[in-house]
């Protein structure tokens, strides 16, 4: 792929100004996980316009950053699991092709807060972490796939864009 | 734009969901409530949801017992998760602190075997 690098960083800092516009929406439902994710709209469309290895790379990179200018270390090591996991779990989905964007998103919207949820467990060591399991599961339903329906249309616009 | 297995899995997620709900709904004890508190795994202390109360968790956290539900008044920690975290009175219900490892959750004695009050 040519200009890798500088595609790279065009991502990167789109998904850096998604995570800044998603803490100016005062969006709680009084559950700590439940949220839109719009940093991972980049994501998703990165995962499909080149390959898993370059949307894990963001994916990471974008979380620590992020963490660090408007989070805690706390937000870091939540975000990554819930991060890894959504993306190992979106590319074994998007490369079945069984899935269309908005089902690849919805199965990573889950999987993210699985993945958040195990790691609260572990780090309290207490399985009753796991009550608020359906609401998460719902909510990461939801979010996931209003972000694959917005990813969807804009990879249909930018259908041109060769990054492979 | 949507696939059929989309729906799939969409439908199977929101059967699980359904039935973790179920499954909690049907689990859950009726009688008195308590607040039961642990730090690191290790519990801290129980107490009654009828009597209200402000409970200082190892001067990192205070909740607050009102009216049979309870909240985390503050909390000395950057994220503030547990402080924005709705006021909990169900059982299973939980509000955790996850920097200062602090667990608050609504227990029954029915599902515990809880027979006596730690205070």
């Amino acid at each position: 792929m040519k200009n890798r690098a500088a595609y790279f960083g065009v991502f990167t800092a789109l998904a850096l100004i998604l995570s800044y516009v998603e803490t100016l929406i005062p969006f709680r439902f009084g559950i700590p996980g439940i949220k839109l994710g719009l940093a991972n709209l980049v994501v998703v469309i990165v995962l499909y316009k080149t390959n898993w290895k370059e949307a894990l790379l963001l994916s990471v990179s974008r979380v620590l950053l992020a963490g660090f200018i408007f989070g805690s270390l706390f937000s870091i090591i939540y975000s990554l699991a819930g991060g890894v996991l959504s993306l190992l779990v979106m590319a074994v989905l998007e490369r079945s092709g069984r899935f269309s964007v908005a089902g690849v998103s919805m199965a990573g919207g889950v999987a993210h807060n699985i993945g958040q949820l195990a790691t609260a467990m572990i780090a309290v060591s207490t399985y009753q972490v796991g009550y608020y399991l359906p609401v998460l599961l719902i909510a990461g339903l939801a979010t996931g796939a209003v972000i694959g329906l917005a990813a969807d249309a804009v990879l249909k616009r930018i259908r041109n864009l060769d990054l492979k | 734009m949507m696939k059929k297995n989309d729906l799939i899995l969409a439908a199977a997620v929101i059967l699980a969901a359904c039935a973790i709900l179920a499954f909690q709904y049907f689990s859950r004890g009726g009688g008195e409530q308590y607040i039961e508190i642990t730090v690191d795994g290790n519990e801290y202390g129980t107490y009654s949801m009828d009597e209200d109360r402000t409970v200082r968790i190892n001067d990192t956290n205070r909740l607050v017992i009102r009216e049979g539900s309870a909240l985390m008044e503050w909390a000395d920690c950057p994220d503030q998760i547990c402080v924005h975290h709705r006021a909990i009175h169900a059982g299973g219900e939980n509000i955790i602190c996850l920097p200062n490892k602090v667990v608050v959750s609504v227990i029954s004695p029915e599902e515990s075997g809880l027979d006596g009050i730690a205070q």
